[in-house]
């Protein structure tokens, strides 16, 4: 791992004219060959805290650095390292996806067959090229963020930033994204996404940062973020309908989400075997067991209505 | 360097992209509004008008009639299509790439230019159908003609920072640029006002344009050629710095 981190975010403040302070003095560093999340509710500075790595958004107060390069006094220097996938769409819809892809590399001073090639490349890769020569205000919702992709990849960039590249994807779509992020990244592109979609961020990501009213709330790695988790919930699908749920120890709490799916909080100093005797010993059959998908946004909403009740 | 040669270049592409791709809105209504000038005030009433300035009125009003096509499409140009990247959100390709302002606006001047040049050429064959044109000086025909696209296009682009809406997009080309032009003598020399309002035209910047060009045409003017170029020249910088001062800035891009 390098030494240089490929984004470290130094007491960044940013207050609107309008006065709401997005920014309250945010500290964190990404590094290099990492992928790193950055959760936070809407509103809570996500989106500016990437504008301003990305110039898109003046700062109130501040460093930034990409990979040691001052990103406010060396911009353009900083810029050349960023590929940014924003969440809004932001490309020319009269212009086809070639078009797009090839006149972004330019941007960016890639000679033009270089960038026709390099559009080429990106566009079959993210599986757009049948639509290349077509306008791109017909692509569907996925072929948007797709293409989007496809044109912060062409620059070759050594950091990229997603802002929710998933959102409003089918579950299609979003494996294959995953999968392909997975692979970039592997390649050595150091990778930052928003996500609301915290099973994204707990299927991808090792580092993850939560913000929450301009401020970082935790900065730690996906592992240890689950291992403050003290209770784990287990989804039970049952032989037989219950009409209410059983009783077992005073630890474990028990809910029925329909007559034959049991959900169980199991401490983690709790055997689960225990769980699975008791249940027998009252007749209870079970026939299949998972975790319950969203354990970590039961930890994300305790940090981040903790960090509410702080402020308050 | 090489990076900024090649994103100007990226840039200008895409504008020419852009001019060819929409001719109907961008090449064809000047020349059938030209061609409408030339036929009713050219030929209808320029018939029954002696000489203006030493020429026929229909060769008077040619120089003019290609300025007023070139200054108006050179703004309309970058005013629309900045304001359109704006609008669309597409302008932040050009803010998160490693390109300078400069470039940025030289990039999108060199759109006005194609436009210019594309437009005043079209007016140009519009008018051949009308009367013989001449060329008295074609450097200073030429300059002329950079002069007004570079100068709108930075009033365009200038126009287009601060826009917001569409509408302010239309409103200096219809309460400011179009009365400048009608009133720049295009179709009278200001030798023919009486005083005050002849000094009052001196003020007009379009004055200075349109006569420069008309002296490339024809070789006369109503102003002198090294005030004109003076006025063209104090223009280009002055409306140049202020875009850039506006572009390093991040005013209506950057929050």
């Amino acid at each position: 791992m390098s030494a240089v981190p490929a984004l470290r975010v130094r007491d960044l403040r940013k207050t609107y004219k309008n006065g709401v302070e997005a920014l309250k003095g945010v500290s964190l560093a990404v590094e290099a060959g990492d992928f790193f999340a950055l959760l936070g509710p809407n509103g809570a500075g996500k989106s500016t805290l990437i504008g301003i790595v990305c110039s898109l958004v003046k700062p109130s107060g501040g460093e930034v650095e990409v990979f040691g390069i001052d990103a406010f006094r060396q911009r353009e220097q900083a810029l050349a390292l960023i590929g940014l996938v924003p969440q809004e769409m932001n490309f020319n819809q009269f212009e086809t996806p070639f078009e797009i892809v090839r006149n972004y590399a330019g941007f960016f001073g890639v000679p033009k067959r270089e960038a026709e090639a390099r559009a080429e490349r990106w566009l079959k890769e993210l599986k757009l090229w049948e639509k290349a020569h077509q306008p791109s205000r017909a692509l569907s919702g996925g072929m948007k963020r797709r293409l989007m992709i496809a044109r912060a990849l062409v620059t070759e960039p050594k950091l990229l930033i997603l802002d929710e590249p998933t959102a409003g994807v089918d579950i299609e779509i979003r494996r294959s994204l995953w999968e392909f992020l997975r692979r970039i990244n592997g390649e050595g592109i150091t990778v930052i996404l928003t996500t609301h979609y915290l099973e994204e961020a707990e299927q991808l990501c090792r580092q993850v940062a939560i913000i929450d009213g301009g401020r970082i709330i935790e900065h730690t790695s996906i592992k240890q973020l689950i291992a403050k988790l003290d209770v784990e919930t287990f989804v039970l699908d049952l032989a037989e309908p219950l009409a209410a749920p059983p009783v077992l120890s005073e630890k474990l709490v028990l809910r029925l989400s329909d007559p034959q799916t049991l959900e169980v909080e199991v401490p983690k100093a709790a055997a689960l075997n225990q769980v699975f005797a008791d249940l027998s010993a009252q007749g209870i059959r079970v026939i299949s067991m998972r975790n319950k998908a969203n354990r970590l946004e039961e930890l994300f909403v305790r940090l981040v209505d903790g960090g509410a009740k702080d402020a308050a | 360097m090489r990076l900024e040669l090649i994103a100007f270049l990226t840039i200008a592409r895409r504008e020419l992209r852009r001019i060819v791709r929409i001719w109907g809105q961008t090449l064809v209504p000047p020349a059938i509004t030209m061609a409408l000038y030339f036929i009713i005030f050219g030929k209808l009433i320029g018939e029954r008008l002696g000489p203006v300035g030493g020429h026929s009125y229909i060769d008077f009003i040619v120089p003019g009639l290609v300025m007023m096509s070139v200054i108006t499409n050179a703004y309309g140009n970058v005013s629309s299509s900045f304001f359109g990247a704006k609008f669309g959100r597409y302008v932040e390709e050009f803010m998160v790439a490693p390109l300078s302002p400069l470039t940025l606006l030289l990039g999108y001047l060199a759109g006005a230019l194609l436009r210019g040049v594309l437009v005043g050429g079209l007016v140009l064959i519009v008018a051949l159908f009308f009367t013989r044109l001449s060329i008295a000086d074609l450097g200073v025909t030429l300059l002329a003609l950079i002069a007004a696209a570079l100068i709108f296009g930075l009033a365009g682009f200038i126009n287009a920072i601060y826009a917001k809406k569409f509408d302010d997009i239309s409103i200096i080309p219809t309460f400011v640029l179009t009365p400048l032009t009608y009133l720049g003598g295009v179709f009278y020399s200001v030798e023919m006002l009486p005083s005050p309002w002849r000094e009052l035209s001196l003020v007009n910047p379009i004055l200075y344009l349109v006569n420069a060009f008309r002296y490339g045409m024809l070789g006369t003017s109503d102003v002198s050629l090294g005030m004109a170029f003076l006025v063209m020249i104090l223009g280009t910088l002055a409306l140049g710095a202020m875009a850039l001062a506006l572009l390093h800035r991040g005013v209506g891009l950057r929050h």
